[in-house]
């Protein structure tokens, strides 16, 4: 059986059987599972140093692939009101606040004592004099720095499924339902889908999830319709600052490489990338992002790994554990007599 | 932690509350969050399933044995218990599975493959073919009749047991879950020792004349759960403390201190069958109770982003401690 094979050692160096893809550095999860000829492994590349929050993307996604409003809920944390990635969000912006550099507003501004009316007479125009504050922010305790800013920032961040090389939800699945494409990336066949809801803890992202009145798992395809006709998925069709690139790996590897290099440059020290890294605890993310701070912050595990690779250890426990269940219960038998 | 979480989200996280008042004793674990919200989806299953089917089918498993041994043996009494218990507690587990699912008209789905990457899978087809021998083993224990086909089938079912007990600590094991993952080392044992306490306390109910055997289960099973959980409680550290609190706290005490009476009382009231057989009960009730105490534990680790980052961190820092 082939059935662990998709799971490299060395998932960086394995090669390609059929050689289409094959660059150092990207494992052919396609090619792994018994593809002939495919197409290069595609994902998807989510710059949130241009994330401006507009949410198209998650619009996008839920036109195109029919997927149900949920709860017109306010969170009231931020304006972040989608919450996380689950059934009904494929695609899921982030919204954070923080008191660093970067920005020209504080948070956590007490406005009791602003005179709302007074405000509404004024009218929208802050006069020259006050243009360091808005009209409802009262003086910061902090000046300004030299260039105006305070100490704030926005951070805005397109999540979405990682299409992982070593896909946990597509290892526990017990019915065949979730499977591997020809692009690389993970899939749920709903009409297969029994929702025994076994991939939804297996997931190390917290991505995939159970539609409560339909009772199966659903998550992000990749637009796997739209790449079989050689269209780019919708959300990345339709992002307006190019926040979320879809493209073949290797090339977003490469690209997301020389935009790290650029930020770093221009003294952006946060700047990271996320699921870039093909030895990672999944065997990297068929979708990766590049953040502005820890991945816990924007709701992302720091480390996540796929169980799996624990699997075989697990079943040489349960090997043991069930022998030892045997051999307790014959020597119960052979130690006691029957009385009388 | 060197390393700021957004201001807004860490003022609400309740944990979080007491900084800037006085030095706690112990340093709390400071963490970045969104918001407080967890980082995994926690499990859809429904804890009377999945956490009936896990007591369940380690009970089906265990009885399955000691049928088989007290057929051996010549204790048609005790056979007939057990054999029962393994056949209806392998039903009740099958009936479990199947409820849970989302499409339960959907479950032959489950046939379509058989992957070693999917304990439910293997335990699918395990299960599939142990309900059926246990449930022949018992018509032909309760009746009589057929015995060649009976001795059969309850040896089958013999064979399936042990693993029909122990797959269980795989399935939860290999999840993201953390206060089930980390545990993946001990589970296995703690279900198998669970299962014999259980099924051990089950053929108490037997005439003490028969019952001998079942009680060396359900003591030796007692006394091994108590030891594989404390040894993955010491283990695990951070992760076990939700078996510790809140529900899976009280149903894990509730469990330990019903499986210690029993296994006390199993020992003492040796010599009367209705002793032994509340002793028995005991020791049901108390693998029920760890078993639904692990799965409310599990889903508690699932909802606090704690369990996932500050376990994760440590063992970013620790590989970066190892690089340098
Ligand atoms: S992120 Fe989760 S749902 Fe997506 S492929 Fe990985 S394990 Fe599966």
């Amino acid at each position: 059986m082939t059935l662990f094979s998709h799971h490299p050692n060395d998932p960086a160096g394995s090669a390609d059987p059929a050689g289409s893809v094959g660059s150092v550095g990207s494992a052919d999860p396609a090619g792994a599972v018994g593809y002939g000829e495919h197409p290069p492994r595609m994902g998807f590349f989510t710059d949130t140093s241009v994330c401006i929050g507009c949410k198209a993307c998650e619009v996008a996604c839920k036109e195109w692939n029919a997927v149900p409003a949920d709860a017109l809920d306010l969170t009231g944390m931020s304006y972040d009101n989608t919450g996380g990635l689950g059934a009904d969000n494929w695609r899921h912006v982030a919204f954070i606040e923080q008191r660093r550099p970067l920005g020209s507003a504080r948070t956590g501004v007490s406005h009791d004592d602003v005179d709302v009316l007074a405000l509404a007479e004024q009218g929208s125009g802050t006069p020259p004099e006050q243009a360091p504050m808005t009209p409802t922010s009262p003086p910061t305790d902090r000046p300004p720095q030299p260039d105006g800013r305070t100490e704030l920032r926005w951070l805005m961040a397109s999540d979405v499924c990682k299409h992982c090389t070593e896909a946990a939800c597509l290892d526990v699945c017990p019915t065949g339902s979730l499977f591997r494409t020809e692009f690389g990336t993970v899939v749920v066949q709903e009409d297969i889908c029994n929702g025994c809801g076994y991939c939804i803890p297996a997931c190390p992202y917290g991505v995939i999830d159970q539609r409560k009145d339909d009772g199966r798992a659903w998550k992000c395809t990749m637009c796997y319709d739209r790449l079989g006709a050689g269209m780019e998925p919708a959300c990345a069709k339709a992002c307006p600052t190019d926040s979320i690139q879809y493209g073949p790996l290797d090339e977003l590897r490469e690209r997301a490489d020389a935009r790290l290099a650029t930020l770093h440059d221009a003294g952006v020290d946060d700047a990271r990338l996320y699921g870039r890294d093909p030895t990672d605890g999944v065997g990297g993310d068929g979708a990766f992002f590049l953040l502005l701070d820890e991945p816990e912050t924007y709701g992302l595990p720091p480390d996540p790994i796929v169980t799996t690779r624990d699997l075989p250890s697990m079943w040489r426990r349960v090997g043991l554990a069930a022998g030892a269940l045997a051999a307790a219960a014959v020597a119960a038998f052979v130690t006691t007599r029957r009385s009388r | 932690m060197n390393h700021r979480s957004p201001d807004a989200p860490s003022d609400r996280a309740p944990r979080r509350r007491r900084r800037g008042g006085e030095q706690p004793m112990v340093p709390r674990a400071e963490f970045g969050s969104y918001y407080g919200k967890p980082i995994l989806n926690p499990p859809v299953w429904a804890a009377a399933d999945v956490g009936g089917y896990l007591f369940f089918g380690g009970l089906a498993g265990a009885s399955a044995v000691i049928a088989a041994g007290a057929r051996l043996t010549g204790r048609p009494r005790l056979a007939r218990i057990s054999a029962t218990g393994a056949a209806g507690a392998g039903l009740v587990s099958f009936a479990a599975l199947i409820h849970d699912l989302g499409r339960p008209d959907r479950f032959l789905n489950m046939l379509r493959v058989l992957k070693p990457t999917s304990p439910m899978s293997v335990g699918t087809w395990v299960l599939g073919p142990f309900v059926p021998l246990a449930g022949v083993a018992a018509a032909s224990a309760l009746t009589g009749r057929f015995r060649w086909l009976g001795s059969l089938a309850g040896t089958g079912a013999a064979v399936l047991g042990p693993a029909v007990s122990a797959y269980t600590g795989a399935l939860i094991a290999n999840t993201a879950v953390p206060a089930w993952h980390d545990a993946h080392r001990e589970l296995p044992f703690v279900f198998t020792a669970s299962s014999a306490a259980a099924a051990g306390g089950l053929g108490l109910f037997a005439p003490t004349a028969e019952s001998a055997p079942a009680r060396v289960l359900a003591v030796a099973g007692a006394g091994g759960e108590l030891l594989a959980f404390e040894r993955m409680r010491h283990r695990m550290g951070l992760t076990a403390e939700p078996y510790g609190s809140g529900r899976a706290g009280r149903l894990i005490k509730a469990g330990t201190a019903l499986s210690v009476a029993g296994a006390l009382g199993a020992v003492l009231g040796r010599r009367s069958r209705l002793a032994s057989a509340a002793s028995g009960a005991a020791l049901l009730a108390a693998s029920l109770c760890t078993r639904l105490g692990i799965f409310h534990g599990g889903v508690a680790s699932a909802e606090d982003p704690k369990y996932t980052v500050v376990p994760q961190r440590e063992r970013l820092r620790a590989a970066a401690d190892d690089d340098s």
